[in-house]
């Protein structure tokens, strides 16, 4: 492990994300609106659950969802990069692949577990209550699911090489992503092919341990689908493989 | 000592042999230089030498590392300044340069040093706290140049390291990268298609579709030509060019009312002509041969001066019409 490589990859994406502060408002400005103006005009159609109301319910769907898009975002970068000619500069430094993949995840996983806990604080307003334990866990989760996108966008970035293909990205496979990943309806209610799509669907698992950790109390259709363990070990797993396969994929040369 | 080595390189894209079977060695703390015009291979031959390219057959070796097998040794002994910028613009030139050294692991007693040093060096120590996107294209090239020197590297690589600049940068930038062999013990390994740069080369490959046709220091490939070139004005051309032919041996013609000749030795050879013909001279010249000569001789045709091809025009207004939306 560069551990010097991977610290400068991280910082340098840290700095240009302080310095860029119209991505840190879109990336709060989006989830609020799902948040108060999809979730506040839904739940007057869709009846309460077993202890929760429906905006509560996609509360931690929308935390999914920031952390969906600003980590595919941070991870896209490398295109940026790319087109720009600075990943040249780290592709011939004396640093393993496997060391730039997983710095720019971290990159991914701090900056979107930031953007993560602005939304996570807005609990109050939704009528939800959580102790300290809850909101501790509900972090931890928003970090693991960040690096784990994070490599997840790292593999799509390393078989992209131009700007243009950022809209396929986003159209394709992000936007899919989220709409089958139980945010906005309990996978369990869905039909068995897009229940099939779901599953094969890391953001997934990753709200519906969100959903074990803030939304214990309810027991009804609105519940979550796996028990947190095996969302967690799930989780996990898939960024173990991302890294590598990511790696790899850094490494092939033509 | 040899620093570089390449044996019957080859490299192929589908049906183009963008590098042929090439054969050359760069000398320990020499100026190497690349000559040839745009895609005659010149940078894929870089990319095999700093390890992003893996070649279709032959060998590349850089301070006694395989270029294709052992790419961690062969990258720390690397600096690189690519064509195309690869500086962060929105990072300062501080920061650029600190990216760099804690990705090379300079060590941490060295990094301030060395980073105050390079930009000293590069005289852009005012500078060094804005963004590099506020930077003219001379100071991101010098930049790019003090960066790949921070790690110490044994060769730096500047692929067109001048393409781009208007003149005045230019020989600013080209002063400085002449000197670097001397100030900071390293070889430099450039590509060009400036004869001028050209000639400042220790040795010099001429490549055109793939193949080395010349090799060697300017003066042995000017050698090529076959010496210089005199150039005589009289008032009465057809008489000297037969006085001419009878104390010197060689060609003698006439051309845009000028008698002019080829010798090896042309500066000896200029009095032996005065003295024959002393009072009917109105002018001497004489022209040594250059490289866009020998080049010429050849292949036949000219390198073009040119700082950019259309395409490469049309890409940079791509790139700018984005970094704006």
């Amino acid at each position: 492990m560069e551990f010097n490589a991977i610290y400068v990859i991280v910082v340098r994406e840290f700095k240009k994300f302080i310095r860029e502060r119209s991505r840190l408002f879109s990336a709060i400005a989006r989830p609020l609106l799902w948040l108060f103006i999809v979730g506040g005009g839904m739940s007057r159609i869709v009846p309460a659950g077993e202890g929760v109301s429906y905006i509560q319910f996609i509360f931690p769907g929308i935390l999914g969802l920031t952390i969906l898009f600003s980590s595919i975002f941070s991870s896209i970068s490398i295109i940026w990069d790319k087109e720009f000619g600075f990943m040249k500069e780290i592709l011939v430094a004396p640093v393993s692949r496997f060391s730039v993949v997983v710095g720019k995840a971290t990159s991914g996983m701090i900056i979107s577990t930031i953007q993560a806990v602005i939304v996570l604080g807005l609990f109050p307003f939704i009528g939800l209550q959580l102790s300290f334990v809850q909101f501790f866990s509900a972090v931890l989760i928003c970090a693991l699911l960040g690096f784990t996108i994070a490599s997840f966008g790292i593999l799509l970035a390393s078989y992209y090489e131009s700007y243009e293909s950022f809209s396929v990205i986003m159209n394709f496979i992000v936007m899919p992503m989220f709409f089958l990943s139980g945010a906005m309806y309990p996978v369990k209610l869905l039909p068995s092919v897009l229940k099939i799509a779901a599953k094969a669907n890391p953001l997934t698992y990753g709200i519906d341990a969100l959903r074990n950790v803030i939304l214990p109390m309810e027991t009804g259709r609105m519940s979550s689908d796996f028990s947190i363990y095996s969302d967690v070990l799930i989780i996990i797993a898939i960024a173990v493989v991302f890294v590598f396969v990511g790696g790899k994929a850094f490494e092939r040369k033509q | 000592m040899k620093i570089i080595t390449v044996k019957n390189l080859v490299k192929t894209f589908g049906h183009i042999r963008a590098v042929d079977d090439i054969s050359f060695d760069v000398e320990e703390g020499s100026i190497f230089g690349f000559l040839g015009p745009n895609g005659a291979g010149k940078t894929t031959t870089i990319n095999i030498l700093c390890t992003l390219l893996a070649p279709t057959s032959g060998h590349a070796s850089l301070n006694g590392h395989d270029c294709n097998k052992e790419s961690a040794e062969v990258r720390k002994s690397i600096g690189i300044v690519f064509q195309d910028s690869s500086l962060d613009k929105d990072l300062t030139a501080r920061e650029n340069l600190l990216f760099h050294a804690y990705l090379y692991n300079v060590d941490k007693s060295e990094r301030k040093k060395r980073i105050g040093d390079a930009l000293s060096f590069v005289d852009l120590e005012d500078r060094a706290d804005d963004l590099v996107r506020k930077f003219s294209g001379g100071m991101k090239r010098r930049l790019e140049v003090a960066r790949g020197l921070i790690h110490r590297p044994k060769v730096l690589f500047l692929d067109e390291p001048t393409l781009g600049l208007d003149p005045q940068s230019r020989a600013n930038l080209w002063e400085f990268i002449t000197e670097l062999p001397r100030k900071h013990a390293v070889t430099i390994f450039m590509t060009t298609h400036y004869m001028e740069e050209a000639e400042a080369c220790d040795n010099i490959a001429v490549i055109d579709k793939g193949k080395i046709i010349a090799l060697g220091s300017p003066t042995d490939l000017k050698k090529i030509i076959g010496g210089d070139i005199i150039y005589i004005k009289t008032d009465d051309n057809k008489k000297a060019m037969s006085d001419i032919k009878k104390v010197i041996e060689a060609d003698v013609s006439e051309k845009d009312g000028e008698i002019y000749l080829s010798s090896l030795k042309g500066d000896l050879c200029i009095p032996v002509i005065i003295r024959e013909i002393g009072e009917r001279v109105i002018s001497v010249r004489m022209q040594r041969p250059t490289l866009n000569d020998v080049f010429l001789k050849l292949t036949g045709k000219e390198i073009r001066d040119e700082t950019a091809t259309p395409e490469d025009n049309i890409k940079e207004a791509v790139r700018s019409y984005r970094r704006r939306h």
